[in-house]
């Protein structure tokens, strides 16, 4: 349960070899300046550093952002490796670039919600409330 | 018939006097009817832009910084004649795939009339992994070409004339190699390697900064451009070894200003490291070029191409002494602004690119790649490319605009802008001399954080509606019909197909005699002094793969992580 006092925890992070990261830090930026509680966990990291490190710093959120094209293994890895870790109360949010039928498919396959090209500051920041709120309400 | 010289101080007088009384009647009533759409108007990288230019704004230019066309400081282009002698080269980007998609894809542009090639590479290619280490999975061959080993080289330009056209390629940590395997595919198939024509990217700096492509520390990666940059003087003479990367910089967020003083600010080091082992810098700069954007302002793109060839050849003459004009020429290639392309009303990219092409031309560009309608989607499709490169054709063969050379040299407000351009420029290559140079600037992350914070700006400014994105935040359709066209697929065979060239060399190969080259490579690795360019060529000859030859490496540097801001 989220304590409303307490502050939103997200790990904002990028998988595999995508070194597109002018929007991850636009989004980490936006929500610090929101007043969430924001880690950065850099580039190049495997699905199991990213999966091991949100555990460990225990964060709400896990917001991916991906602009590779290799969205859909890679958040599968992800996804299942919460499972195993029995971790899935950490809620996935992803971001980037993919297409709409991709899009469809992850929010089947778990994760909350997806927010791509053009979302603006605002939008961010109600989504990572939103999904935060309704995992506090499941 | 008398002449009117419009510079003579009395003339200026004159003029002078006619501006103030301009401003206080007709100008004065105009805004009092009808008051301007802003309070100041400005370039995206923040000089003030005056309302009108008159001969007064460029009256204090030193006529010989303006010059002419093919002449030091070569602010009006690096040749006499430009386009009315050779056009600009047509260069569109490929890269899927194994090495025979990207193959046929070359011959489709070719066919529709491009010039020149340039290629693309998979992000473990770019990121010295063979495409079976786990960092590649879910990547090979999807953001470009997937190259383990000389012989995907060789299928990647089975089939074209390397003398008749040049090729660039898209590399950087591991430039030294592909330009090694490109160097052994192109002997193996009988070219002389002092006629090849040809260009990598190889500009490590800016990865740091921009494109975040990295395997070593700073230092050793450094060493690696030094190395291939010498070795090419020598052995590849008529090679491009380096080409130094304002694109980047400038899509990751930085403004012109910075993008043009960062990248002189990477020459500039680049030059002294090469200079450290003694080579004068007229043996090999004839052969750096560059690499910039054309974003949407207009004005002040045209007058940053213009300002970015005077300012280089100011440094490359006074501060390195240079003689050979070849040295002080900056040539360059330009590519359109991706990040202007939205995925709304994605049909309207071809507009903004043909008038981002024109900007360039009209700065003078020696290269060119325009982007694709579909460039918000995914890598480009066939057709997307054909239609890009018709718009380069169309400015080339249809405008008229290539008869004259710099046709806005001489514009007061073209003139005056490039002159304020090279003064921030200027002042930027100070700040960065302070900080101890361009290395140090980048190992402290200073530009990144510079870039970092001007995308941030530019953010908010979208989402304020104060940079008007079409489609995105004005003349918004609300229900947009979903894309007409089919993006670019991604083929899920190309790992199996990869794979099966990959390990087929490694079996056939004499693994003993690849490790025994690697160990050598190691040894001279650790001596700062020598190149590992032969070394280099032997390994890959020896079909050593890319991640092999980039794992000896990473055995005596370590590898580079970046401290992560934001
Ligand atoms: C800028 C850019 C670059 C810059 C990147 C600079 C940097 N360090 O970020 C440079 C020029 C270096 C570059 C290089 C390459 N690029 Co590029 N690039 C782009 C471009 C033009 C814009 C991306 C961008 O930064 N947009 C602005 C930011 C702010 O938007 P954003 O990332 O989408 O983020 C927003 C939202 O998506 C959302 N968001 C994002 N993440 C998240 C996460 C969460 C949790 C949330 C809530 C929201 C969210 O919030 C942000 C604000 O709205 C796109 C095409 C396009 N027009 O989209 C191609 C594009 C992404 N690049 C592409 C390619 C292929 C490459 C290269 C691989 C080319 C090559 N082979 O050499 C290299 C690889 C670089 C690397 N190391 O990975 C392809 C990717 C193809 C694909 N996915 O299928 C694209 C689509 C271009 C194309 N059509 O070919 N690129």
């Amino acid at each position: 349960m989220k304590n409303d006092a307490a502050p939103i925890r997200v790990m904002m992070t990028k998988l595999g070899l995508d070194g597109h990261d002018r929007g991850v830090k636009i989004v980490a930026r936006v929500l610090r300046d929101a007043g969430i509680d924001v880690i950065y966990a850099g580039l190049h990291r495997s699905p199991e550093e990213v999966v091991t490190a949100a555990i460990q710093e225990d964060v709400d959120v896990l917001g991916v952002s991906l602009l590779s094209g290799a969205h859909m293994p890679l958040f599968g890895k992800v996804l299942d490796l919460l499972r195993e870790k029995n971790a899935l109360h950490i809620t996935v949010v992803g971001g980037g670039l993919m297409p709409d039928e991709d899009v469809a498919k992850l929010k089947e396959m778990g994760v909350a919600d997806i927010m791509r090209q053009d979302s603006t500051p605002e939008q961010i920041v109600a989504t990572i409330r939103r999904v935060v709120a309704e995992r506090s309400d499941a | 018939m008398t002449k009117h010289d419009i510079f003579q101080p009395t003339t200026l007088k004159k003029l002078e006097k006619q501006f103030a009384d301009w401003e206080a009647n007709e100008l004065a009533e105009s805004l009092e009817r009808r008051g301007e759409s802003k309070d100041e108007f400005r370039t995206e990288a923040g000089i003030a832009i005056k309302r009108v230019y008159t001969p007064l704004d460029i009256a204090d230019i030193p006529p010989e910084d303006i010059g002419l066309p093919g002449q030091y400081p070569f602010t009006r282009g690096p040749y006499p004649t430009m386009y009315r002698a050779r056009p600009w080269t047509i260069r569109q980007v490929s890269g899927y795939g194994n090495a025979e998609d990207t193959n046929a894809r070359y011959k489709y542009l070719i066919a529709a009339g491009q010039t020149g090639i340039s290629t693309d590479f998979d992000m473990p290619t770019l990121m010295g992994y063979d495409s079976d280490h786990p960092m590649a999975f879910g990547e090979v061959g999807r953001e470009g070409v997937a190259i383990d080993t000389l012989d995907d080289m060789e299928a990647l330009f089975d089939g074209i004339d390397l003398n008749v056209i040049s090729a660039s390629l898209t590399i950087n940590p591991t430039a030294f190699i592909i330009y090694a395997m490109w160097v052994s595919a192109a002997k193996k198939r009988g070219y002389d390697p002092q006629r090849l024509m040809g260009t990598i990217q190889a500009d490590i700096l800016k990865e740091y900064v921009a494109q975040k492509e990295w395997i070593f520390p700073v230092r050793p990666s450094v060493r690696l451009v030094r190395d291939t940059i010498l070795y090419s003087a020598e052995h590849t003479k008529r090679f491009n070894p380096i080409s130094i990367s304002g694109y980047h910089i400038s899509e990751v967020g930085g403004n012109a200003v910075h993008e043009v003083a960062f990248t002189i600010a990477f020459a500039i080091s680049y030059i002294e490291e090469c200079q450290k082992l003694g080579m004068s810098v007229d043996e090999f700069a004839p052969r750096l070029s560059f690499f910039y954007v054309c974003q949407a302002d207009f004005f002040e793109e045209i007058a940053k191409f213009r300002a970015a060839r005077r300012v280089y050849a100011k440094v490359i003459k006074e501060r390195f002494g240079a003689e050979l004009a070849e040295s002080m020429r900056m040539r360059m290639h330009v590519q359109t602004a991706a990040m202007t392309l939205t995925k709304p009303q994605y049909r309207i990219n071809l507009m903004r690119t043909a008038v981002q092409a024109l900007a360039a031309v009209l700065g003078g560009a020696q290269s060119m790649h325009t982007n694709g309608f579909d460039e918000a989607f995914t890598i480009p499709t066939a057709e997307a490319m054909k239609l890009a490169i018709r718009t380069q054709q169309i400015l080339a063969e249809e405008t008229n605009v290539t008869s004259i050379v710099d046709p806005l040299g001489g514009s007061y407000a073209v003139e005056a802008l490039t002159s304020e351009f090279e003064a921030k420029v200027f002042e930027m290559l100070n700040q960065i001399d302070d900080l101890g140079g361009a290395i140090k600037a980048v190992e402290a992350g200073w530009m990144q954080r510079i870039c970092a914070d001007t995308a941030y700006e530019y953010e908010l400014r979208k989402a304020r509606g104060e940079r008007t994105v079409i489609g995105v935040n004005k003349y918004v359709e609300e229900d947009e019909e979903p894309a007409d066209f089919a993006p670019h697929p991604y083929d899920e065979g190309t790992l199996e197909r990869q794979l099966a060239r990959l390990n087929r060399v490694r079996a056939e190969r004499d693994t003993a005699s690849v490790q025994a080259i690697l160990e050598r490579m190691k040894v001279i690795a650790t001596d700062e002094k020598q190149n590992l360019l032969p070394v280099t060529m032997e390994a890959v000859e020896a079909k050593a793969t890319l991640g092999e030859i980039c794992d000896a490496l990473r055995s005596v540097w370590g590898v580079y992580r970046e401290e992560p801001i934001f």
